[in-house]
């Protein structure tokens, strides 16, 4: 573990993150139901998830798969038997009075991961635990005048809520632990991640210490909607201790909600008395029993994790560690340059073509434009000297078009564009005539010894030929005439 | 009684119309219809009455859910409350060509044993107005012993078919846990709960639970095997070994039920089953065990009915979601589910989950231990199904420890999951005695074929003494 990161007003800040992700399947948890997000309230809804008396929960087999394979992306140990339990409150959103989760014998533990810290390198994390669960359903408040409504659409959405140890240091790593899960999870295909489509959601508990000390009470605070409001909340949480303990006074273990118009946390109105959930195994689910064959396939399945592929870009690639980040970063992007590399494209033309002009349209539109293959046409055609790099960009333009471009190959559209080199020594030995005859004065200075004006001659001639001729090509013939 | 080979279904319909308004005085059905019943005589008339079950009416407990009329399971808080869905039970006996003919009465939430719990009044012993029927599902056993129907459904816990069934000097039969689909039985405690059958004769309960077994994929406790099948009749019981638990023939048991028990051995020996005593020493725990892990399902089971999606709604004096609940959970249970839920919520609170719940489960594990060493000797176990005939009505409403104690020996075979069921074997003082047959884990044919056995020898009407 790095070292401690200490604030210049002596507290050290200590933040532990339990995330709840919505797994990525079409069905909800135990019934057959949508989980598709935004439709009319009460719409994916059955008697199974609406709580109907008489109805039984059967799980759903791919978010165990789902669950699974997060798990063991995050390092943990898969239990072959974990059990459902029963935790058990009143809230009008909770169907059953229960919600279907796990307790004391979850689906996985132990795991462990690690980020980059802003600020002190490489952080290792403990996950503590992950586990399966059911999602609840949504109060309206503001739908129905007066009233509160119910909406249980969402009533019954897997969920793996992911426990980390108290090993971030500051809301900063707090954030960079968030992108680094996200980014697993993604690449899994567990889970979407979307904070605002509230496919993923963060509790975190911060407390604070002197150096040296024990762990000081923490708090949990909710409510965010982005992982920059992640980090922004445990500030204000992170200030508001301090500010608390400096005046003499204590802190108190509660929850917080964050509120983002203002920047500020403040505490969930007090239940009535503590909660005490009752956990008990689900008499109505048989315990999960996972056969290792079946774990272990689960394994297999994992692709190659943001950490791997990094590393791999940087070795065997040989791309800047710089490069590889971003690459690595999200799958789509890794996948797409690395079927570039695959068609035969120098791996660092293949990255910068990557991470310009293709991220921008990926970022832009969800899609690449312009297929693999073709973008490794183009990228020799660079490198073979056919059009210059300049042109390339006008190329890649009309390839990434909706027009005449966009069935073309990078070839075919560079000659209709008129962009391809020019490289015949007579058509390049006429725009030099041209360039010298036009520039008396500075013939002669080159001619007196002033050699570094070659540059200039080159430009001209590029500018003469409307940028066709190949600079590679115009020296020569430019120093021979100029001799001459 | 035309049942089994009926093709007029439109006039066993209307038979079993008038039958239900003759019995009215039981109290013992909360909802049937003439036209309901002319509806399924219909349906069977258009082809599912070639099934099996030959458009035998059956009778349906009130905890059973059905789309054609109200499940109410006895309580105020579910007052007309109509299923969208039908039970998987339901489901399967209408293709098997049952006639469902109507929703009986019980104890509320099927808590109770004697159904005088019921929200809307008790009911009586079809031989003995003064007395109880047992319970909790003492409708379907009045029906079925008033002949009304041949047979019915009711659901077990804690015996609460074959507690009735003895009482009623009627068939009950408990199938092992998971072969009978629970979707669609109103969950009360989960682990323990099986739908179970009420006949006039072994081979009619057992044809009707033969009907409805079987895996379901909308219930994952039930056990991926075939059906069950009815064991073809068998004349004797030689090579049988049938073990008597000492701790079920107590010095101070009933002397009419020990008589019609022994009667029972009597007979069985006569067809040529042997006889051996066995103990299960951790059956005097089986009812403390019993009231701590079925409470605790319980409470969960019924937190559920909070006036929010369905079933009544009482708006609280504050009008907030916590005054709702209050009324409308306060007004719409009945005094012994309010007992349970209090005592469920007590045993898996913080700090006594471990004395209480946890603890509970390991007796719970003990007890199938005990029956598991008895089955490595024995085929079968023989014991009274309750330690009295029938009791009068408010004899034991007062002091509930002593109600429960009327489950003492069904609680066990319910906690170990096995296949149990009462048989009528005589009478005492005119009431019904009852013999229980308990068989391992799965052996429902065994035991089934036994009990045929059994009955054709076995004078269930006349006096054991």
């Amino acid at each position: 573990m790095a070292a401690t990161i200490l604030a210049a007003d002596g507290w050290e800040t200590v933040i532990g993150l339990e995330v709840h992700v919505q797994l990525k399947t079409r069905s909800k948890m135990f019934c057959g139901c949508s989980t598709a997000f935004g439709d009319p309230p009460n719409t994916n809804v059955c008697p199974v998830c609406l709580g109907l008396p008489g109805a039984l929960p059967v799980p759903n087999a791919e978010a165990l798969r789902l669950a699974t394979r997060a798990a063991l992306a995050l390092g943990c140990t898969i239990h072959e038997t974990s059990v459902f339990a029963r935790k058990n409150y009143f809230y009008p959103d909770l169907p059953k009075g229960y919600q279907i989760s796990q307790f004391d014998k979850p689906l996985a533990t132990d795991g462990d991961v690690w980020f980059e810290s802003p600020e002190r390198g490489r952080v290792d994390v403990v996950i503590q635990r992950l586990h399966v669960e059911e999602d609840a359903g949504k109060s309206l408040h503001e739908r129905v005048p007066g009233k509160t409504a119910v909406d249980l659409n969402r009533a019954g959405v897997p969920l793996a809520e992911i426990v980390s140890g108290p090993d971030m240091r500051s809301p900063a790593e707090a954030r960079a632990y968030l992108t680094m899960m996200r980014q697993i999870l993604v690449y899994t295909g567990v889970s979407d991640c979307s904070m605002e489509l509230g496919s993923l959601r963060v509790d975190a508990n911060l407390s604070i210490r002197r150096p040296g000390e024990p762990l000081g009470t923490k708090t949990e605070v909710k409510n965010m909607n982005s992982f920059a409001n992640v980090e922004r909340a445990l500030e204000a949480e992170r200030a508001r201790q301090v500010a608390l303990l400096e005046s003499g006074g204590r802190v108190q273990q509660v929850t917080l909600l964050f509120d983002a118009a203002t920047g500020e946390v403040r505490p969930q109105r007090s239940k009535e008395e503590s909660h005490d959930y009752r956990y008990f195994p689900d008499p109505d689910l048989p315990p999960l029993v996972l056969d290792r064959k079946w774990i272990e396939a689960r394994r297999a399945e994992l692709p190659e994790l943001p950490d791997a592929k990094r590393e791999r870009f940087q070795t065997v690639l040989g791309l800047p560690a710089y490069d590889a980040r971003v690459l690595a970063g999200e799958r789509a992007v890794a996948d797409y340059f690395e079927a570039v590399v695959a068609a035969g494209a120098e791996p660092k033309a293949a990255a910068n073509w990557t991470m310009g002009e293709a991220m921008t349209g990926y970022n832009e539109s969800g899609a690449f434009a312009v297929a693999p293959a073709r973008l490794a046409e183009l990228v020799a055609l660079v490198k073979d000297g056919v059009v210059s790099g300049q042109a390339a960009k006008r190329v890649y333009g009309e390839l990434a078009g909706g027009g005449a471009g966009s069935t073309e190959s990078p070839r075919a559209a560079a000659e209709r564009l008129g962009l391809v080199q020019v490289r015949d020594e007579g058509a390049l030995a006429g725009w030099v005539d041209e360039v010298i005859a036009a520039h008396p004065g500075e013939v002669a200075r080159y001619r007196g010894g002033e050699t570094k004006l070659i540059g200039f001659f080159v430009g001209q001639v590029m500018k003469k030929s409307q940028g066709k001729a190949d600079p590679k090509g115009v020296q020569p013939v430019l120093t021979a005439k100029l001799r001459g | 009684m035309a049942t089994g080979h009926a093709t007029d279904h439109a006039t066993v319909a209307r038979e079993v119309g008038a039958r239900f308004e003759a019995a009215a005085g039981l109290n013992a059905a909360l909802h049937w219809s003439q036209a309901n019943l002319d509806v399924e005589a219909a349906r069977l008339a258009r082809g599912d009455g070639a099934g099996p079950l030959g458009g035998m009416p059956v009778a349906v407990k009130d905890n059973i859910v059905t789309t054609d009329a109200p499940t109410t399971c006895a309580s105020r808080i579910l007052e007309g409350y109509v299923s969208p869905y039908d039970a998987t039970a339901v489901v399967r006996l209408r293709a098997a060509g049952a006639m469902i003919a109507g929703k009986a009465n019980l104890d509320e939430f099927a808590m109770g044993s004697s159904t005088e719990n019921s929200a809307y009044g008790r009911v009586l012993h079809p031989l003995d107005p003064a007395r109880v029927p047992g319970g909790s599902s003492g409708g379907s056993a009045a029906l079925v012993a008033a002949g009304v129907v041949p047979a019915a459904l009711g659901s077990e816990t804690g015996g609460s078919v074959r507690q009735p069934a003895s009482f009623c000097g009627i068939v009950g039969l408990k199938p092992s846990y998971g072969r009978v689909s629970r979707y669609g039985l109103v969950a009360f405690g989960s682990s323990l709960d099986c739908i179970s059958v009420f006949g006039r004769t072994v081979d009619d309960a057992a044809r009707v639970l033969a009907a409805m077994s079987g895996v379901d994929a909308l219930d994952s406790t039930t056990v991926d095997r075939p059906p069950l099948t009815v064991p073809a009749p068998r004349g004797d019981l030689r090579g049988v070994r049938i073990g008597l638990p000492r701790e079920y023939f107590p010095a101070d048991l009933d002397p009419g039920v020990r008589a019609g028990l022994d009667r029972t051995i009597a007979a069985a020996t006569q067809l040529g089953a042997e006889f051996v005593e066995v103990s299960l020493p951790h059956s005097p725990y089986a009812v403390p065990t019993y009231y701590i892990i079925n409470p605790a399902e319980a409470a969960a089971n019924l937190a559920r009915y909070d006036g929010v999606r369905y079933g009544q709604r009482r708006i609280g004096p504050d009008g907030d979601v916590r005054a709702l609940y209050q009324a409308t959970r306060g007004e719409g249970f009945g005094p012994e589910v309010r007992r349970r839920i209090l005592v469920g919520t007590y045993v898996l609170s913080g700090g006594y989950y471990d004395a209480y719940y946890d603890k509970a489960q390991r007796v719970r594990a003990l007890i199938v231990e005990d029956f598991r060493r008895a089955f490595g000797s024995v085929d079968l176990l023989l014991t009274p199904t309750t330690p009295t005939t029938a009791f009068r009505a408010g004899e034991k409403t007062e002091d509930p420890v002593s109600m429960y104690l009327a489950d003492v020996f069904v609680a066990p075979a319910s906690l170990a999951g096995l296949p149990a069921m009462s048989i009528p074997v005589g009478r005492s003082e005119g009431l019904p005695v009852g013999a229980q047959v308990i068989a391992p884990m799965m052996e429902d044919e065994r035991m089934l074929a036994a009990a045929a056995a059994l009955e054709t020898i076995v004078d269930a009407a006349g006096e054991v003494r």
